[in-house]
């Protein structure tokens, strides 16, 4: 397997310093901050309305209590589910291009349960999150499984899974799971006794957002203080040394870390079923899942930062639209700026690392992580 | 239906779906040989296919041709400038570069075209029949009245696969695949060497794009790409890192794409989304049964070390 440059985890105390405060709110800062930069050039490149296409984004986005919600909050819960799932894979030298097919693969799977079952409220509920996030991680396990058992390119496998899952998904639509009239392609909705309940007062928004918070705020605690995170932050670091000094089980901490990403992004799928569309159809996810890469690579592989880094990314494109109605900017500009955001994350990276006199071991080694 | 009527036509389609993969993979060969994986492949096919379109809206389609060969080269250029010569994470590099190759053709293809991205009817390039070979029975039409850029696979192949196995130049490409800092010390300027196999690289995936555009579909779509450049890297391994093995193994799969025409004509009663689905499951059963007896080069995908002769 070829290995990343591994991301400098965010090493803080338990306890949020004021230090800490300060990174994280010049972390936030930054990010904003080059993000308007990026997308005030590429309209003046353009030749678009800066100010105009600017004051649009800040409607479409956060400008309103509305679009804050219904356009702004509700898209950043499968960013945050999601970008955790990348953010889980990456940092165990796992390269899951993956999540949009297991976010499809958790949602037609919630979707099948939520319909399928007779409905015991809550309780069906649950079972489809947890069945949407088993979904996803089935799915990822196949490329687990390759890339375990033969040394396939996950980052291939997972894209070639993600045509695979679109392609089932337009079947299931078309065929077993087509609403009874088979006048459209999709499901029947599914009935309010499993959907998420709406946070009351703030439109769309659903109590998926607690969800997502409370599975990244997990997510980050269990890297830092555990065990569990330790590992898997070694095998990221270095397969080869992890198996040596730290005696740990390389093949098993990296499947785990495979199928955990999976399942966070099949859980996405579940939670956007159940909180958004309440149906299952071939456009489910705007991209979600490949969204979610920028969403981690920005955040530094940190679960907390995806936090934030999934709240920009999605004012970015729920603002997008409303420039594209209001300033006639194509909405795929915002993919420009979460590349070139990436590329100046992952350049200037590699610029530190290559600058730094710092001693060996204090470095974040970039280290080729082999399957075996 | 007689086994005539399918199986031209079905072998024609094969060679038709396999040319860009071709291209794009034999570029990917090279790239690959020399210890580098670029996974922004699938961004240069792209640009190649809107780098075709504006060439050929503007000045026809040998204009096109270059404008996806020049497409190709912008994208690979970005890549060897983060990679080879900033020396940023090549998987990441090449996974930034594929989003912004969609990002800035959707953005150019709706701000030139309109929003509404009305499809576009653009000249093709016309088969070109080569006089004699092309009559024979079967396999003659299939093979060899096919648009120009088909033959130049059918030339470039074997030609690569004599540069790479009996010069000079590509003994040394092997070499930094394979050891690069052995090739440094041998005098061999590493970083030019990898920066111009990445080029051409490029350039044979916008060249691919452009194929997409000139020689098949007639039009520009966003996302035309479809995965083509990961399909290719999948090629790359099933032939084994040589040309002729690559030509092949992308002619395999020009033949199950193939295969959804030609169930559809024989009138196969399957769900269609099983054939679109063909290449991509093929891709995962090549790679899980080819890769445990493949060689790769030894320094595929490494990160690169400081050069020597700079630290």
């Amino acid at each position: 397997m070829h290995g990343a440059t591994v991301y400098n985890a965010p090493r803080h105390a338990a306890a949020p310093t004021p230090m800490s405060v300060f990174r994280s709110l010049a972390f936030a800062t930054l990010l904003v901050a080059a993000t308007l930069l990026a997308t005030a050039l590429l309209l003046a490149i353009g030749g678009y309305d800066v100010r105009l296409a600017l004051a649009a984004l800040w409607t479409g986005s956060v400008g309103s209590w509305y679009s804050l919600t219904s356009a702004t909050l509700v898209r950043a819960i499968p960013l945050m589910l999601s970008g955790g799932a990348i953010a889980v894979a990456f940092r165990a030298g796992v390269f899951n291009i993956g999540a949009e097919g297991q976010l499809l693969a958790g949602a037609a799977v919630a979707a099948a349960v939520a319909l399928g079952l007779p409905s015991f409220g809550m309780a069906t509920l649950l079972l489809a999150l947890v069945v949407g996030a088993a979904g996803g991680a089935a799915w990822a396990s196949i490329a687990a499984l390759l890339r375990a058992r033969f040394g396939v390119l996950e980052v291939i496998s997972t894209i070639m899974l993600n045509f695979v899952a679109l392609s089932a998904v337009s079947y299931l639509v078309r065929g077993p799971l087509q609403e009874p009239t088979h006048a459209y392609p999709q499901t029947s909705s599914i009935a309010s006794a499993v959907r998420l309940i709406q946070i009351p007062g703030a439109g769309r928004l659903h109590v998926g957002l607690v969800l997502a918070l409370g599975v990244l705020g997990a997510a980050g605690w269990i890297m830092r203080h555990t065990a569990v995170g330790f590992r898997l932050l070694a095998v990221g670091e270095s397969a080869s040394a992890s198996a040596s000094a730290g005696q740990i089980d390389v093949g098993a901490v990296t499947m785990r870390a495979f199928l955990v990403s999976g399942a966070l992004a099949g859980l996405a799928g579940a939670v956007e079923v159940q909180g958004v569309t309440f149906a299952l159809y071939e456009n489910i996810s705007p991209g979600y899942g490949y969204t979610a890469i920028a969403v981690a690579l920005l955040a530094g592989l940190d679960p907390w930062r995806v936090i934030v880094s999934a709240l920009l990314f999605a004012a970015l494109e729920a603002g997008a639209g409303a420039m594209q109605r209001d300033a006639g900017v194509p909405s795929t500009l915002v993919s420009v700026v979460e590349a070139l955001l990436i590329l100046a994350a992952v350049t200037a990276q590699a610029l530190r690392l290559r600058r730094s006199d710092a001693p060996a071991a204090e470095l974040p080694a970039p280290v080729v992580v082999r399957a075996s | 239906m007689s086994e005539v009527e399918v199986v031209a036509p079905f072998l024609a389609a094969a060679v038709r779906t396999a040319t860009p993969l071709a291209l794009a993979a034999l570029g990917e060969v090279l790239v690959e040989r020399a210890g580098l994986i670029n996974i922004g492949l699938e961004g240069a096919i792209l640009a190649g296919a809107f780098g075709a379109l504006v060439g050929a809206t503007t000045a026809g389609v040998a204009a096109g041709y270059a404008g996806a060969i020049l497409a190709g080269l912008v994208v690979a250029a970005l890549f060897a400038t983060c990679v080879v010569l900033l020396r940023a994470d090549q998987i990441i590099t090449g996974t930034a570069l594929t989003l912004m190759s969609v990002g800035v053709t959707g953005t150019l293809y709706r701000a030139i075209y309109g929003s509404s991205g009305a499809a576009l009817s653009l000249p093709t390039s016309a088969p070109l029949p080569i006089p004699g070979l092309s009559s024979i029975p079967v396999i003659g039409a299939a093979l060899f009245a096919q648009p120009p850029v088909t033959y130049v696979v059918y030339l470039l192949a074997p030609v690569l696969a004599w540069w790479l196995g009996r010069t000079h130049a590509g003994l040394a490409l092997r070499a930094i695949g394979e050891r690069p800092e052995a090739a440094e010390a041998a005098g061999i300027a590493v970083n030019r060497m990898r920066v111009l196999a990445v080029l051409a690289g490029g350039a044979l995936g916008g060249l691919a794009g452009g194929t997409l555009v000139l020689a098949q579909a007639g039009t520009f779509a966003e996302n035309m790409s479809a995965g083509r450049g990961f399909i290719a890297i999948a090629i790359v391994v099933l032939g084994r890192w040589r040309p002729m093995g690559v030509a092949l193994a992308a002619l395999l799969f020009g033949a199950a794409s193939a295969l959804q025409f030609a169930f559809q004509a024989m009138g196969w009663g399957a769900p269609y989304q099983l054939f679109l689905a063909i290449p991509y499951l093929l891709t995962l059963a090549a790679l899980g049964g080819a890769v445990g007896r493949a060689r790769a080069p030894a320094a595929l995908g490494k990160p690169l070390s400081r050069p020597v002769n700079r630290s």
